[in-house]
């Protein structure tokens, strides 16, 4: 095969690449979309394999190694629950990142068979060197994230969902990545002995990866995630820049800024500045609450709540987290059958960051059956509670505080699923506790609020129960 | 025009476009799906199984070249994971009856 003919497969395939992220613009012609990833990834390695039997007939390890991976890879998509996505996520972040490293260490090593001159010339060195800081950090990152998400808190501190800060953290944060540029440019600038620089600079990297995920709380796992896919692609990119492959910065540009647009929705969605996330010491501590006025609830058992449900024209529910960890989402569509044959409309309210990850409960009610169509983002449905007889809030609390649209508020300005707006309020919370960003809820002490404390799944399905 | 340029350029051009088609497509994706985005771009991100794989296809395996058979079968984790928990998201996402006359 020509260089021409490999170029033009590869720009095949980056195509590809391209109508598969276009595919996912709705949930109908999602799954074409990802066939054309496929396709396009099945190009893309046939073409290589093709390539490299053609030099080297060497292609055995290859396939041996991509069939250990691909068996490994199947039997976790099948079995990882939809619960542990994020984690999922995060641990496959982080295969990518050291792979991006191993590459890198493998060109440096043996330049010539990766298509580079020996020795390697000035500018794929500097290309090779980002690579491999973004994959390292990327992979050092992804690891202690997927330790925070998996909850690992427990057995090993650094991993911990409330952030590990320390005196002095950013100034050594600066400095480890000030040395590790430093140790870039001697290895950039080495005639021999490249080694040395190229190690210590890898090592600094994974190093400061560890360091700058650390301190950011679980509550802002959403934006850390979709950060670390953005470097993932970045890893890719620079890869490509490396190798003198248009396919890899095309393919490493789309996932790079798919991450970083991802992180945007999430920072707004949470009213938090990335500069803020990335420094971290959030979503972990308590902030004190300042009012101590004891204010009164309304609470009320299951059956009160189910009479008040079977009897509204319109009921709009609003799933947080604390539904998912319940694993109450096929309660809740069980819930919403039984209301749609009484004739009330059910709809569904997500919040952008009502899971761990971006669009995760969509995924979580998708799993549960619920269509999609009941299903409807913040925005689109926050016109439409004035109208509703009934807002039924399950597990979520900080989305729907109004006290976001009071000023001065810690969370002055975040944007809120306006449940407060609907006729009757029904709350199902575990207990009074405030929410990740510590502050108290007034919805909850409206006159047209009900509270039903409980375990959310046991609550839903006395609900269930009770409605017939 | 294209003598003298150095292909660094031409790779320029094509990232800082590229950046700007994933900026508009990603746009486009329905917040619904940012799950399986993420999963799916993850997948994406494994094209660098190209770089692994030539890194694991020199001619003698030495320690550099067993290196990339390492990175092959990881970024084969991703490959094949990624694009089948993607599948399998997507499969969850149905419509509640499909209405005659309705269009895809």
């Amino acid at each position: 095969m020509s260089a021409d003919q490999l170029a033009l497969w590869y720009l095949v395939a980056a195509v590809s690449f391209i109508l598969a992220l276009k595919g996912l613009s709705s949930p109908p012609t999602a799954r074409r979309g990802n066939y054309f990833g496929v396709a396009g990834m099945a190009i893309a390695v046939a073409v290589t394999l093709a390539l490299i039997y053609s030099h080297s007939k060497s292609v055995l390890p290859i396939v041996g190694g991509m069939v250990v991976g691909g068996v490994i890879g199947a039997f976790v998509a099948r079995r990882v629950q939809m619960t542990q996505m994020p984690e999922l996520v995060a641990a496959m972040h982080s295969l990518v990142g050291l792979a991006a490293v191993f590459i890198a260490i493998a060109a440096v090593n043996n330049p010539e068979a990766m298509g580079l001159h020996t020795p390697i010339t000035g500018l794929h060195k500097a290309e090779l060197f980002i690579g491999t800081f973004i994959g390292a950090i990327t992979f050092s990152g992804s690891v202690i994230a997927f330790g925070k998400l998996a909850g690992l808190g427990k057995h090993f501190r650094l991993f911990s969902s409330a952030p590990v800060v320390f005196k002095g953290q950013h100034w050594l944060n600066l400095a480890l990545g000030i040395a590790m540029i430093g140790f870039g440019v001697a290895f950039f600038m080495a005639e021999q002995s490249e080694w040395p620089p190229f190690i210590i600079m890898t090592a600094l990297a994974f190093l400061l990866g560890f360091l700058l995920i650390i301190p950011i709380g679980g509550a802002d796992m959403p934006v850390v995630i979709s950060m670390l896919n953005s470097y993932s692609g970045w890893a890719a990119a620079g890869i490509g820049f490396s190798l003198d492959n248009p396919m890899l910065i095309v393919a490493g540009s789309l996932v790079g800024s798919s991450g970083a647009i991802l992180s945007y929705i999430m920072c707004k969605a949470m009213n938090r500045s990335f500069v803020s996330v990335i420094l971290g010491g959030f979503g972990g501590e308590t902030a004190a609450v300042a009012e101590t006025e004891q204010k009164t609830v309304r609470s009320g058992s299951p059956d009160d709540a189910a009479f008040l449900l079977s009897n509204a024209d319109t009921v709009i529910i609003v799933p947080g987290y604390g539904l998912a960890v319940a694993r109450a989402q096929h309660a809740v569509k069980e819930l919403a059958t039984k209301l749609t044959q009484k004739g009330v409309t059910v709809k569904y309210a997500i919040h952008p960051v009502a899971g761990r990850m971006p669009g995760h409960m969509n995924v979580l009610l998708a799993e549960a059956e619920v269509p999609y169509d009941q299903v409807f983002e913040m925005e689109d449905i926050n016109s439409e509670f004035p109208q509703a007889d009934v807002a039924l809030i399950l597990g979520a609390n900080d989305v729907v505080n109004p006290l976001a649209e009071q000023k001065g508020s810690p969370i002055y300005g975040m944007p809120i699923i306006e449940a407060h707006k609907a006729r009757t309020v029904l709350v199902n919370k575990r207990s009074m506790a405030s929410g990740y960003a510590g502050i108290d809820n007034p919805l909850f002490y409206m006159d047209k609020t009900m509270m039903v404390f409980g375990d959310a799944k046991k609550v839903v399905e006395d609900l269930v129960k009770a409605v017939e | 025009m294209t003598a003298g340029v150095d292909p660094i350029v031409f790779y320029l051009t094509i990232f800082v476009l590229a950046i700007f088609v994933g900026y508009h497509v990603i746009w486009n994706v329905t917040p619904a799906l940012h799950t399986p985005l993420m999963s799916l771009t993850n997948a994406i991100s494994s094209i660098i199984l190209v770089g692994a794989m030539l890194a694991a296809g020199s001619e003698t395996l030495d320690w550099g070249g067993w290196l990339g058979v390492l990175a092959v079968a990881l970024v084969s984790i991703n490959t094949f994971g990624g694009f089948l928990v993607t599948q399998r998201m997507l499969g969850m996402f149905k419509k509640k009856e499909p209405k005659p006359g309705d269009k895809e």
